[in-house]
């Protein structure tokens, strides 16, 4: 989350339950909105680290708002994160791990771990669906978001295909 | 149980199932193909069950004999060996003409190729497989505008299918199939040629008939398909793998977003 914060104050300041307000509205519900008391402690975390610098701001109706903002080491840490590829093909595969090491010590069945694992990815595919039905998938953000996690569960379940006609 | 289709957006997380009696019933069903390089084992004994108003996919890599399945199961092509069950009744051992009325009583088809008459419009296509389906004149005209309607296909009524798009077509070819008010959809991969708004619009007509009443049995690859069924069938090698129940699950572990990026 750390990242993606310093990218929303590289827009303008903010302060805490902003950063959080402008997530949800630019991601929707398919994003896993971080609760407000995460979003100050990686707040406090990136100032320690010289990544952001607050200001407490006056307001007379109600109490003062800590506003944050980027110090030049924020911005080159932002610079960085747009400007290096992101996560690519997953080679530590944790469910693989289990597939080929479970059944090698003899402590698990291959067509189980591939079963659960199925389902696992089906109910996945039909929490977006209704997502995409309902809400999310109806705002331009939000719908993309879920269509690529959609075309990644597809692809998960293709290979699961492949283990199960591989290895079985 | 038949109830109400209902109106309005569709609401997938609403949607609750009363599945009823068995509808469609296997017993050691097998599928056997002689082919050049011998005998190809399609479908291996398979013991399935579909039940009133039940929304069942089946999916399973290709050559899994997922099509095959279908195929047999809705009599287009005769079992090798096991039992078929229609609404209570062995149909396997029928003969193939009084299965043939059986069918058209009780089962529609959609296939990934629209299968529609090139000839005739799009209001006839409709009309003519409600007739088929023993509907009378006047009856076949009502149920074709009503459906039509309900697919947002009237104003293409007097349209030929070559003047559709891949998605029109493919919702004519779904009011063909539930022309004669069919208790069982049998489908294979109906959205396969499409893409994905008009995959969103055929699966949304799927599940609002599966509402009304309608039984369906829909082989997939595409899990986003297969999803909204409420029932999950893999196959593997001729032979049923799993056999689940879908239901939603969070997406991700509640409470654990940020919580590890907080390690710097």
């Amino acid at each position: 989350m750390r990242l993606p914060l310093l990218a929303l104050l590289a827009k303008d300041p903010a302060h805490g339950y902003e950063l959080k307000a402008r997530l949800e509205q630019t991601f929707g519900d398919a994003y896993p909105s971080p609760n407000i008391g995460q979003i100050y402690l990686t707040l406090q975390r990136l100032e320690r680290s010289g990544l952001v610098h607050s200001q407490d701001v006056v307001q007379s109706d109600r109490p003062n708002k800590r506003v944050y903002e980027l110090t030049p080491a924020g911005e080159e840490a932002v610079a960085t994160w747009l400007e290096e590829p992101s996560d690519g093909p997953r080679v530590r595969d944790d469910f693989f791990m289990k597939l080929v090491l479970g059944p090698q010590a003899g402590i698990a069945d291959r067509l189980s771990l591939i079963n659960r694992q199925r389902r696992y990815y089906l109910s996945q595919m039909r929490s977006l669906s209704v997502l995409a039905e309902e809400g999310s998938g109806h705002d331009k953000y939000g719908g993309l978001l879920i269509e690529g996690a959609m075309l990644h569960l597809q692809a998960d379940l293709d290979w699961l295909e492949r283990c199960q006609g591989e290895l079985l | 149980m038949i109830r109400p289709a209902a109106s309005g957006r569709l609401r997938i997380a609403d949607q609750v199932t009363e599945p009823g009696r068995p509808l469609l019933r296997s017993v050691g069903l097998t599928k056997a193909f002689k082919t050049d390089g011998g005998v190809v084992h399609a479908v291996r004994g398979v013991d399935l069950q579909v039940r009133t108003g039940e929304f069942v996919a089946v999916m399973g890599p290709s050559g899994s004999g997922k099509s095959t399945l279908l195929h047999v199961l809705g009599g287009l092509e005769p079992a090798s060996s096991g039992e078929i069950w229609l609404d209570g009744q062995r149909v396997d051992a029928l003969s193939q003409a009084k299965w043939a009325i059986l069918r058209r009583r009780h089962i529609g088809f959609v296939f990934q190729f629209f299968n529609l008459i090139s000839s005739m419009s799009v209001a006839d296509n409709v009309e003519v497989a409600a007739l088929v389906g023993g509907a009378s004149r006047r009856g076949a005209r009502a149920r074709r505008e009503e459906l039509l309607g309900e697919l947002g296909l009237t104003a293409k009524a007097q349209a030929s299918p070559a003047q559709l798009s891949g998605g029109e077509q493919q919702r004519v070819a779904v009011a063909r199939a539930l022309a004669h008010r069919p208790s069982l959809l049998l489908t294979d991969e109906p959205t396969g040629n499409l893409d994905s708004s008009n995959t969103a619009v055929v699966l949304r007509l799927l599940r609002r008939s599966h509402t009304g009443g309608l039984a369906i049995l829909l082989v997939t690859h595409d899990a986003r398909v297969a999803s909204t069924a409420d029932r999950v069938v893999n196959l593997f090698d001729g032979m049923i793998a799993d056999d689940t129940v879908v239901r939603p699950a969070p997406l991700y572990p509640v409470g654990a977003s940020g919580v590890l990026e907080l390690r710097d």
